[in-house]
């Protein structure tokens, strides 16, 4: 029997939105899936070697709980963003969710291949050495082609 | 139940217990049972769900304690 299918279009680079793909990603890897990321757009800063500077803003994201009532204005002082991410990695850490890297590395270990694309890498002025070693590159005709015939086909 | 490996997945969130439970099973040899202790309590749809995706049976699902104790068979 042909391994179901999926291709993932990653394009956040937020620490909430991180997660989404290499979870799916991760996941369908271990259920036997053949699983392709293609990263484009802010969706890149996730195969860079270090995802210490990968954060969330509590700005324009009133969704996003606060431990006291905040008034918007507050949100886009300096070093809120800082505090946010901090507050969000203890919780991760404490509820016992892996960490980006951790997700990471298990995507690779379980042979997701991970695409990253050429036009926004070039765009951004980003370099090969800036990313983690074994990805590829590509464009939308190689997404397409991988995309085309899968079962499950993820924007994130 | 008898088994032969047994994998502590206490205390990790989604998907965690599904993935360390892959790797664990990739350590034993077809007919050997694996024994997964977890406390998320998603993981009671998630191991069917990977048993069935898999095509390793899910034995028994049990509660001892607020901890979800899985018996998986390697296929």
């Amino acid at each position: 029997m042909q391994p179901k299918k999926m291709a993932i279009i990653a394009t956040k680079g937020t620490l909430d939105m991180a997660y989404p793909p290499l979870i799916l990603a991760s996941t369908a890897a271990a259920m036997g899936f053949e699983v392709q990321i293609f990263f484009t757009f802010y969706g890149l800063q996730l195969l860079r070697k270090s995802l210490r500077h990968i954060k969330i803003s509590p700005l324009a994201n009133p969704a996003m709980p606060m431990p006291v009532p905040m008034p918007v204005l507050l949100s886009s002082l300096p070093g809120m963003q800082a505090m946010a991410t901090k507050m969000m990695k203890q919780k991760i850490k404490k509820k016992g969710v892996a960490s980006l890297e951790e997700l990471r590395d298990l995507c690779h270990e379980a042979g997701v291949k991970f695409i990253a694309c050429q036009m926004t890498v070039d765009l951004f002025e980003f370099k090969k050495a800036d990313f983690i070693e074994g990805i590829e590159f590509g464009g939308a005709a190689t997404f397409l082609e991988f995309a085309g015939n899968t079962d499950i086909c993820l924007f994130i | 139940m008898q088994f032969d490996k047994e994998l502590d997945a206490r205390g990790l969130s989604c998907p965690l217990p599904i993935l360390k439970t892959k790797k664990a099973l990739a350590d034993l040899t077809s007919g050997q049972v694996l024994k997964v202790t977890a406390t998320d309590p998603g993981s009671i749809k998630d191991m069917q769900a990977f048993a069935n995706q898999t095509g390793n049976p899910l034995l028994e699902t049990s509660e001892e304690n607020k901890d979800y104790v899985f018996y998986l068979k390697k296929k």
